[in-house]
């Protein structure tokens, strides 16, 4: 259809010959055969006699394992069953995900008392519980059941921890401590966004409140201030913007609150067919991060050079004098997007992820000029999501130093591990005379305090959180605290003197505020409370002029610069040890359990890398050094597209100790030390770094090319909004090229051209629709399908092997020019699970019909059945089936399964993921794989017949919306639309209506019929895509009707399509 | 090979009679299964089949009295009152028992061949195979033997005269004068060796097979529980509702069981077993009722003589032992069945109100669950209020069934049978 190309990695792009005739090959790396040497299978080591030796044992070991035996089962009820609890029955709890300052309302799933999954809070008339959540809210869960948290309190005597037996014991021993330390009391946090416990620590005699975040935000804090607003941040209204320009803000990943955003974002890229149009977005950065995977356009510059360009839009905009930009291709997009702000004076936002007071005084200015106050940007609800100021945090280091400081007390802060310069940290530690860590997990910080009281899980807390001014959210116990664990506030509450736990603190706070326990049981029921809106600020540029002159005065970057940024997985590293988090696939680069520095192509070159066949598909990566000053780095290099030459981008989270636990350690390198403070604030990036390529190898465990398509492109579509415009069949008429060859093929008989029967589905049938141009690849969905359908962890060993287990998994490709790779014109990303075709291939190779057609459209995987032939995997024309290649689970009947020499040794995370701990988070109704089956999506079945089995125990017709799959609930952005097609009412069969121009099936040309439809993604720009299809469109628009067999059979087909290899 | 071949014959002779036997009970299975579940729900208050209740045992009814006229015993049953105006038999009955027959006005004729269908069936099959009070070996399994014997003897005795007649064949031979090589011995005749070899691997397999099969699987599982808790006493002759103690099946996948609470509401006041039938365990033991009790009121912390002074939050959770399992890979669903497929409890646990100690009376395989799947009617007629509205959707079979395409929807026809409505 178009001349662009899609792309997945450089080797489909260089070298596609030699990358194909690879991927046909099972194993990537050389098997490991003993004592073949080339000689025949008779010469082997092994012979026919140890081979029948081995079948013999083992069919006596499999006799043996299913055991004649049966054991004898308990079934122990309640000695008193609590009233509102039924065993068996999922009950939900509204309660808020806090995690430092991101906040997302959510509501826990309790099944027979134990939290088992996530759901997004969705409130009617709320403005801020719209149900949205992220990959790292969806993953909490896992958090609560690690087997690495602090279990109970703890003394540090001789260097040693030493278990406190009770918290009264506890409680004297640091009241003693406490009255002896002198010097000042501080209590160090992360950002608190908990309204009853600052009153709490307010009330605190003589104690200093310290906040530090990980990755600052006092930049924007302070350039707030300075412009007249105080130090606050704004509530940012992404839904009313029609233009948004982010200087390297990743606002739908990882910026301050990114489900809030993605949810606004998405709103303007929902594609009216009639009146097609949507927000444009803007995106300057130096490396290529998702947020700028989905922006319209894209502008890449020096981290450095971030200032000079806020200032030249500013100039543009008529607020400055214009600083000189190099780059050609820069220079004119910042004219162009100025036009474009100009244009939309009221309807545009830009925003700025950099730490710099002076850039965000400038990006004030610039907001200020495009008549963003007021209309998307909100100073009547500013945000407390972030609040700690870098000097501060600087202060109080020197005070420690200084000795003056006598009780520090800790919360969420972990210095030691992500301060720019942690050994000073370390060293000022030392000379505290009272350390306490209030923690969740012993981490880098933790471990140097001498006190350590563990803190609940937000799951098994009373809390609150206030996101914004006026709007609070409210934390719930879902679960008895597991361990012998305690609120840090009823710990401050004790050592100020109050009798009161935080129970009751927080009960009685709410109480008076709500006005009686009415209002406060209601509050906690709905989970959020909303209060209007009162705050207001006016702008005033006076800082204006002062911050350009000091940006003007900004040293020109030279050589390498390094860039910090936060993955939409791990993030600061807060839950680096959540195995789900660490199996997920990072959006852009595809890649699991590592970091590592992104690098252009251009310097790619430059280090002598070749990005040939070898490069893309063997996992060895080359690792280079990475030299700033007196820091040096070693990590393995990923090359993407797209990228400033002389960008290198590295995430941070990573590298963390074994005191974390056994799955965040030894995982990456930790780049925090490569954060520079420039006097006021730590910057995220740094220039004049030095590379070279150490020419030895890290294996990187990426995700993407797992699964080929063979070549078949047909499986991802998208256009541009003025082709959109000018040709709006482009999509059906590509569809019918496609669909015609099938029909050709078949002699243009349509029962001719299949061996599939034809599904009776005299009920409901399933479907789904993924909008693409709403999805933003943020990952949710896929760690909401591990909690939903209990899909296994394999760890990095196995991932490496291609045995990753996601059923649902977002393909990420690359748009260019066929000859240019590098000059990316944007990035798709599409979630593939089982498509559910009705033609299914997978179910006619089955040799023991494990996998066959429902009634209701379902292709069916049954565990129990499956022999492992793997057939089904191979005719799977998307590669959404998994196989069980050892036992992940635990499940199996064998119990030495897990630790065997022939499938090479598990990864310690698998052991950990089967832990009895750890599997209280699976889901009961959902069965645990064992070893040697095939899995995939299932549509979240299990929620659909709950669903059904509602409604026929009230007696009434299954409503749209009762069934939703886990996925679909877990989108920020609702791109994914699930319900029964046959209801004509339903949203399902709606969007598809609605949506015939952009919605396709993948691969039609195959006819397999999937139940899956998408939306093709539109990029907003003025890119004219011209097929040779076009000047046919006028005549065949009458004849786009869908499945009829008296299509005119074409005679300019379009040589690509490969229908005969359906068959 | 002659000999080979009348084994043949005699062995599918007896294949034959198996097969016959094995099919003749199941002879309008539909009747007994419909009459099971009027049965249960309307009858089983106060009768029982083979013993005496509130009122009289009903296994062979048909002999008694009129009832073999099942309009006689359908005017009985819809209205007892009238009935027994001008019937001395039935007065007789009301003395006997101390109260009257409770009306079924909404029995019809069909209903009553039905139930008649099932308590024939259960008097006669199944209550030996269940009951303790089954007198004599079951009939089907008396004959499994006599016939098997007869094979037996009839195999030897076929063996011997082939023998002898391998032997007079010698001795004409030796008489006539022609020299044959000696005849090889029964155990080194490769025939026989081959034939036994056969047999041996046949009924190995056989046995291996169903071994195989029944792996896991434990019908009749009685287990000896934590206290003597007699379902018979609770549910038979109490006639407590089985969801006033398993209220849970109503809502969700497990019944459960109840907690300790739950018994305790009524057993407070009950503290001894005085009134009852005698109990008796496995092995005929007697079992003291009240002793019985007095373990629960150890679980619970209550002290009968103290009663006001009890604190609930005391109470330890009994371990019962589970007895019906299924494998970890199927979804099964109590309110599912019972609320919205309206199945009797007893279709499954069979008759629990005459039962003791609960034993597993369903095997619990799949080819259980399947059989009923395909059998079981769903409430379809969602227009006269009597049918599930979910089904509504199903306009296809709606409209087969007003134009007499089908005259029932089966759990089957909506996809009943299909693995995901169990395994996933």
């Amino acid at each position: 259809m178009s001349q662009n190309k899609y792309w997945q990695s450089f080797g489909e792009v260089n070298d596609p010959e030699n990358l194909k005739n690879l991927s046909q090959d099972e194993f990537q790396e050389e098997l490991p055969f003993e004592g073949f040497d080339d000689k025949g299978l008779i010469d082997a080591k092994a012979p026919r006699r140890d081979f029948l030796k081995y079948l013999g044992f083992s069919t006596a070991a499999a006799t043996l394992a299913a055991s004649c035996k049966i054991p004898v089962k308990k079934a122990i009820p309640y000695a008193n069953k609590p009233e509102n609890l039924i065993p068996g029955e999922a009950k939900f709890y509204a309660t808020t995900y806090v995690q430092d300052g991101d906040v997302v309302p959510v509501l826990a799933k309790v099944r027979d008392g134990r939290p088992i999954k996530i759901e997004g809070n969705v409130l009617a008339n709320s403005t801020y519980a719209n149900g949205g959540t992220s990959a790292r809210t969806q993953a909490s869960v896992l958090d609560l059941y690690d087997m690495y948290r602090a279990k109970f309190p703890l003394h540090k005597v001789k260097d040693k921890f030493e278990e406190v037996p009770t918290f009264e014991q506890f409680d004297k021993l640091v009241g003693d401590a406490m009255a002896t330390a002198g010097g000042s009391t501080v209590l160090l946090t992360s950002t608190i966004v908990s309204p009853s416990t600052k009153e709490i620590i307010v009330k605190f005699p003589n104690l200093k409140h310290v906040q530090y975040d990980a990755v600052s935000y006092s930049g924007m804090l302070l350039a707030n201030e300075a412009s007249g607003f105080g130090k606050k941040i704004p509530s940012y209204k992404f839904d009313a913007a029609k233009v948004i320009v982010s200087l390297g803000a990743d606002f739908l990943g990882t910026w301050l609150s990114p489900v809030e955003f993605a949810k606004g974002y998405a709103k303007g890229r929902k594609i009216d067919e009639k009146n097609p149009s949507m927000n444009k977005h803007y995106h300057f950065e130096g490396h290529l991060s998702m947020t700028g995977s989905n922006a319209d356009e894209r502008f890449t510059h020096r981290p450095s050079e971030t200032g000079a360009v806020a200032v030249a839009l500013l100039a543009e905009l008529g607020g400055a004098v214009a600083p000189s930009i190099g780059d050609a291709k820069l220079a004119a997009g910042i004219k162009k997007v100025a036009a474009d702000l100009k244009a939309h004076n009221g309807e545009a936002l830009v925003v700025s992820g950099s730490n710099d007071k002076n850039v965000q005084i400038i990006v004030n200015a610039i907001n200020s000029a495009i008549g963003a106050y007021g209309t998307t940007i909100d100073w009547s609800r500013p945000v407390n999501y972030r609040q700690g100021i870098d000097s501060e945090f600087a202060q109080l280091v020197s005070d420690m130093e200084a000795g003056s400081v006598g009780t520090l007390m800790i919360h969420g802060a972990n210095p030691a591990y992500n301060f720019y310069d942690a050994d000073k940290f370390k060293a000022a530690i030392k000379k505290v005379k009272l350390t306490v860590s209030f923690t969740e997990k012993m981490d880098e910080t933790t471990e140097l305090c001498e006190y350590i009281i563990p803190n609940h899980h937000y799951l098994e807390s009373w809390g609150d959180a206030e996101p914004k001014a006026g709007i609070v959210s409210f934390q719930q116990p879902t679960i008895y605290p597991l361990f012998k664990t305690r609120p840090y506030q009823t710990s401050l509450l004790k050592w100020a003197g109050d009798t009161k736990d935080y129970e009751t603190y927080f009960k009685e706070y709410w109480t008076g505020k709500l006005g009686g326990e009415d209002a406060f049981n209601t509050a906690l029921q709905n989970g959020v409370v909303e209060n209007a809106a009162t705050g207001s600020a006016a702008y005033s540029g006076g800082a204006t002029a002062a911050a350009e002159a000091a940006i003007a005065g900004y040293k020109k970057g030279t050589g390498t610069e390094v860039v910090l940024y936060e993955k939409v997985s791990i993030g600061t590293g807060a839950q680096a040890g959540n195995p789900w988090l660490q199996e997920l696939p990072d959006p852009v680069t595809k890649a699991t359990w590592d970091n590592y520095a992104l690098i252009s192509m251009a310097k790619a070159k430059e280090l002598g890398i070749k990005l040939n066949t070898d490069y893309e598909y063997y996992p060895g990566k080359p690792v280079i050094k990475v030299k700033v000053g007196k820091v040096e780095k070693e990590l393995p290099i990923l090359v993407l597209p797209g990228m400033n030459a002389d960008t290198i981008a590295i995430a941070v989270g990573y590298g963390r100790n074994e005191a974390l636990g056994k799955t965040a350690a030894g995982v990456g390198v930790n780049a925090y030390p490569l954060a520079s403070f420039n006097g006021t604030t730590v910057d995220n990036y740094v220039t004049g770094a030095t590379t070279e390529n150490l020419n030895k190898k890290h294996k990187i465990a990426q995700t993407q090319i797992h699964n080929s398509y063979e070549d078949r492109e047909e499986v991802v579509r998208e256009t541009t909004l003025a082709t959109f415009k000018k040709h709006p069949n482009v999509i059906p008429e590509w569809r019918n090229h496609l669909k015609e060859a099938f029909y050709k093929n078949a002699n243009n008989d349509f029962r001719q051209a299949t061996l599939y029967p034809q599904h009776d589905q005299p009920g409901i049938k399933w479907g789904m629709s993924i909008d693409m141009n709403s999805c933003n690849g943020c990952n949710a969905c896929v760690v909401a399908c591990h909690a939903e359908n209990n899909v296994p962890v394999v760890g990095k060993s196995e991932v490496l092997r291609y045995h990753d287990m996601h059923w649902l998994r977002i393909d990420r490709y690359f748009i260019s020019d066929k000859e240019n790779p590098d000059e990316l014109k944007g990035v798709v990303f599409q979630p593939m699970m089982c498509q559910h075709c009705d033609n299914a291939p997978c179910e006619n190779v089955c040799p023991v019909a494990a996998t066959n057609h429902s009634a209701e459209g379902l292709n069916q995987m049954t565990y129990n059945r499956c022999i492992g032939t793997r057939y089904c995997a191979n005719n799977c024309p998307f590669k959404v089936r998994r196989f069980n290649w050892a036992d992940y689970t635990g499940a199996d009947s064998f119990p030495d399964n897990q630790d065997q020499s022939i499938v090479g040794k598990l990864d310690d995370v698998i052991f950990q993921m089967n832990d009895d701990l750890t599997r209280m988070v699976l889901n009961p109704d959902v069965t645990v794989r064992s070893r040697g089956v095939i899995e995939k999506c299932s549509f979240c079945v299990q929620k659909l017949q709950a669903a059904k089995l509602g409604a026929k125990k009230e007696n009434r017709i299954l409503n749209d919306g009762d069934a939703k799959t886990a996925c679909q609930t877990a989108c920020p952005t609702d791109a994914i639309v699930f319900g029964n097609s046959h209801d004509k009412e339903s949203a399902i069969s709606k969007v598809r209506i609605e949506n015939e121009q952009r919605g396709f099936y993948v691969l039609e040309q195959l006819h397999v019929l999937p139940n899956v439809t998408y939306l093709a993604k539109v990029r907003n720009t003025d890119e004219i895509i011209e097929t040779e299809h076009h000047e046919e469109e006028e005549h065949k628009e009458t004849e786009h009707k869908e499945g009829g067999a008296e299509h005119k059979v074409d005679s300019t087909l379009p040589s690509a399509t490969k229908a005969e290899e359906a068959h | 090979m002659i000999p080979s071949l009348s084994l043949g014959k005699r062995l599918a002779s007896l294949l034959f009679t198996f097969f016959v036997f094995s099919t003749i009970n199941n002879v309008s299975a539909q009747d007994i299964a419909a009459g099971k579940a009027l049965f249960m729900g309307k009858c089983a208050s106060c009768h029982q089949v083979l013993k005496k209740g509130t009122g009289p045992a009903l296994a062979g009814l048909e002999e008694r009295h009129k009832w073999a006229d099942h309009n006689e015993l359908l005017a009985w049953i819809n209205n007892p009152a009238a009935y027994m105006a001008k019937d001395p038999y039935t007065q007789g009955l009301k003395a006997e028992y101390g109260s009257m027959m409770t009306a079924f006005g909404d029995i019809t004729l069909a209903q009553v061949g039905d139930i008649v269908a099932y308590i024939n069936d259960a008097a006669v099959v199944k209550a030996p195979k269940e009951g303790p009070v089954g007198e004599g070996a079951p009939k089907t399994s008396s004959n499994a033997v006599i016939f098997g014997v007869i094979s037996l003897i009839l195999a030897i005795i076929a063996l011997i005269l082939m023998q002898v007649n391998s032997n007079l064949k010698k001795m004409s031979d030796d008489a006539e004068g022609i020299s044959r090589p000696d005849p090889v011995p029964v155990y080194k005749n490769k025939v026989y060796i081959a034939m036994f070899a056969l047999l041996c691997f046949a009924v190995a397999g056989y046995f291996f097979s169903k071994a195989a099969i029944g792996l896991g699987r434990q019908k009749d599982y009685e287990p000896v529980q934590p206290i003597y808790y007699s379902h018979k006493v609770h549910a038979g002759i109490n006639q407590i509702s089985c969801l006033y103690c398993h209220g849970n099946a109503w809502e969700s996948k497990h019944a459960a069981i109840p907690s300790v609470n739950v018994c305790m509401n009524c057993h407070k006041a009950i503290g001894e077993y005085a009134k009852g039938p005698k109990l008796y365990d496995k092995e005929g033991k007697e079992i003291d009722g009240t002793a019985e009790i007095a373990k629960l009121y150890k679980y619970a912390g209550f002290d009968p003589n103290k009663p006001t002074e009890w604190d609930p939050s005391k109470a330890k959770p009994i371990e019962w032992i589970k007895i019906h399992n299924l494998p970890d890979h199927v979804y099964f669903n109590h309110s599912q069945h019972i609320r919205a497929g309206k199945v009797q409890c007893q279709s499954c646990h069979g008759e629990i109100t005459a039962m003791d100690e609960v034993k597993q009376v369903a095997d619990l395989s799949m080819g259980w669950c399947i059989n009923c799947h395909r059998e079981t009617k769903i409430d379809f007629n969602y227009s006269d209020s009597t049918g599930n509205k979910f089904y509504s959707i199903y306009e296809r079979f709606h409209n087969d069934i007003k134009n007499h395409k089908m005259d029932s929807v089966t759990v089957k026809d909506i996809g009943g049978l299909e693995c995901q409505k169990c395994h996933y």
